[in-house]
């Protein structure tokens, strides 16, 4: 009993339910906000920064090192750049409303 | 932090992830949602700072990405959204690799055993391996998003096949998983070449499963490499066992698969059949009979008169619209016939731009309110009871010869427009859709077809109604 489990498997078990809160969340989406979806889900998928900043965090400058900086980079573009135009996007379906109210 | 409070940050971040797609659910909650992600990615970069040796670089990378992504998106046009997210999976995809390498190269940085253990070692190949396509793919995607055809064939919006290309690709496909068996089987020492093979196969394998899929493919091709991008950033997650990373990634992709699911279905597509690639033209051709018939064409000031005195309207939206940037000269004359007592909405089909979900943005763009835009299921049946379905650059969406068996595009779910009791078309000439097929709506004797830049028209109809 006091055998561990792998963490592959607990891995495994995190995967199989975030796809199902994922199929579930996603399908609730209206489809008016399909392209604001897709441009925060990039976003999102910029989280992959996490690993790129650990690889870019090693006491010594290596080619690891490097390889994370130059991904840091990459992912800050789509970080930022992608909740940046969701914003901007989103604010578009904000107008109409206020002035619905009006 | 230690290794359970960072675990529970991370915790917190995954939970805001979904509450942002939560609220995308409705435009009123969607502006909170997007503060939820906001929210969430500073918490997980905060939190990564904190067990992470030196932050100078990053921080410094940061400010250099983040500063060129905020300039891009502030001045990118909606037009050219599919592009931008297009050129933004990319970004993703190559991070994912380098990532992936820089594992390979310093194991101990990233906590894991050195060298790296087996089950390690499969899902940094498999990481790697979505990466690398999804950096490749959507290269080509954006290349052919944006017009750059006259750069290369690569980019050629229409579909680029050659003798034997399923056998390459299988081939290839085979030649990565041999490498796999290597790589995870290697030594330290010799585990470089299979790992940096697969990858350069990966790039090339992404390439060429992206060039034979047509332009009119693209809103499919888009939501399948967002997806892609999600199932990258999972398969990071699980090299180097960050849940975060596992959570996040799989929401991206189980939510591209999704789009490219609504897509597929749409179009009335097999996902394999656009996979791969080529379509239209050469199919047999049902509207023969109809070809040979003429078609009743009008002046704006005939559309003004027919449009002032319906009492229902429906505008039908293509990306000929948008292209034309008409948006708001269509709103303008919204206001017009509102203003006169007509009801006027408007009918999206789910493919009517060239992503999902794009005419709705660049109606909003275009300041039209979001509760006059109605998806395709919520109105097709109130074309009957309608008095003019006026159909702005859009074809392929429209054709009634989707419901006859036999057609190239049977199956297709269109917006009904046809049953409206009158139809305007506005198109800039006769050339066929993207489907390359006749429309027979087009030939009715309720049709009346206007010919010329839809911005130009819609431009001459509202002065006509003043």
């Amino acid at each position: 009993m006091t055998e561990l489990v792998d963490p592959t498997i607990t891995n495994i078990t995190i995967f199989v339910l975030a796809i199902f809160v994922g199929y579930h969340v996603v399908w609730n989406v209206t489809p008016a906000l399909h392209t604001p979806l897709m441009s925060v889900t990039n976003a999102i998928s910029s989280v992959v920064i996490v690993g790129a900043i650990l690889a870019s965090g090693p006491g010594t400058i290596g080619l690891g090192a490097m390889l994370g900086a130059i991904a840091v980079g990459l992912a800050a573009i789509n970080t930022f750049g992608g909740f940046m135009v969701s914003q901007r996007m989103l604010e578009m379906f904000k107008k109409k409303e206020a002035k619905g109210k009006q | 932090m230690s290794a359970n409070q960072t675990a529970i940050s991370y915790l917190i971040a995954s939970v805001l992830f979904i509450l942002a797609l939560k609220g995308l659910s409705h435009p009123s909650s969607a502006r909170r949602g997007n503060l939820f992600g906001i929210i969430g990615m500073a918490l997980a970069i905060g939190t990564t700072f904190t067990i992470t040796r030196r932050i100078d670089i990053a921080l410094g990378m940061m400010a250099l990405g983040g500063a060129i992504g905020l300039i891009v998106a502030k001045r990118v046009q909606m037009t050219q959204m599919p592009e931008l997210v297009a050129a933004m999976h990319s970004l993703v995809g190559m991070a994912a690799v380098l990532i992936a390498c820089a594992v390979v190269s310093d194991p101990l940085s990233f906590g894991l055993e050195s060298p790296i253990p087996m089950g390690n070692r499969i899902e940094l190949f498999i990481g790697t391996f979505v990466g690398a396509i999804t950096f490749s793919g959507s290269i080509i995607a954006f290349g052919k998003l944006a017009g750059l055809g006259k750069y290369g064939r690569i980019f050629s919006s229409a579909p680029v096949t050659f003798a034997g290309q399923q056998l390459v690709n299988l081939t290839l496909a085979l030649i990565i998983v041999g490498c796999g068996v290597v790589f995870v089987g290697a030594d330290s020492a010799v585990q470089w070449p299979p790992f940096l093979g697969m990858a350069g196969i990966a790039f090339l394998l992404g390439v060429l499963v992206i060039i034979p899929i047509g332009g009119a493919d693209m809103p499919v091709v888009i939501s399948m490499l967002n997806s892609y991008s999600g199932w990258a950033a999972a398969g990071i997650g699980f090299s180097l066992n960050n849940s975060l990373l596992i959570i996040a990634g799989s929401l991206v992709g189980s939510s591209g698969a999704i789009l490219s699911y609504i897509m597929c279905r749409a179009m009335n597509r097999s996902f394999f059949s656009v996979v791969l690639g080529g379509f239209g033209g050469a199919e047999g051709n049902t509207s023969a009979d109809v070809a040979q018939r003429a078609v009743k064409s009008g002046s704006p000031d005939d559309v003004a008169f027919l449009l002032g005195n319906a009492e229902s309207v429906i505008i039908v939206p293509g990306y000929g619209l948008a292209v034309g940037r008409a948006q708001h000269a269509v709103k303008e004359l919204v206001e017009k016939l509102t203003a006169r007592g007509v009801t006027v909405r408007y009918a999206i089909h789910p493919v009517a731009g060239r992503m999902p979900g794009h005419m709705n943005v660049l109606l909003a763009e275009a300041e039209v309110p979001y509760d006059q835009v109605l998806e395709m299921e919520d109105i097709n049946s109130d074309f009957t009871s309608t008095d003019v379905a006026f159909v702005l650059g859009a074809n392929d969406v429209v054709n009634p010869l989707a419901e006859q068996p036999g057609s190239p595009i049977f199956g297709m779910p269109i917006l009904e427009a046809h049953k409206a009791r009158a139809v305007l078309v506005n198109k800039r000439s006769m050339a066929a859709g993207y489907a390359g097929i006749d429309n027979p709506l087009f030939y009715m004797d309720r049709t009346m077809m206007v010919f010329g830049d839809a911005k130009k028209v819609v431009e001459s109809i509202v002065k006509a109604l003043e």
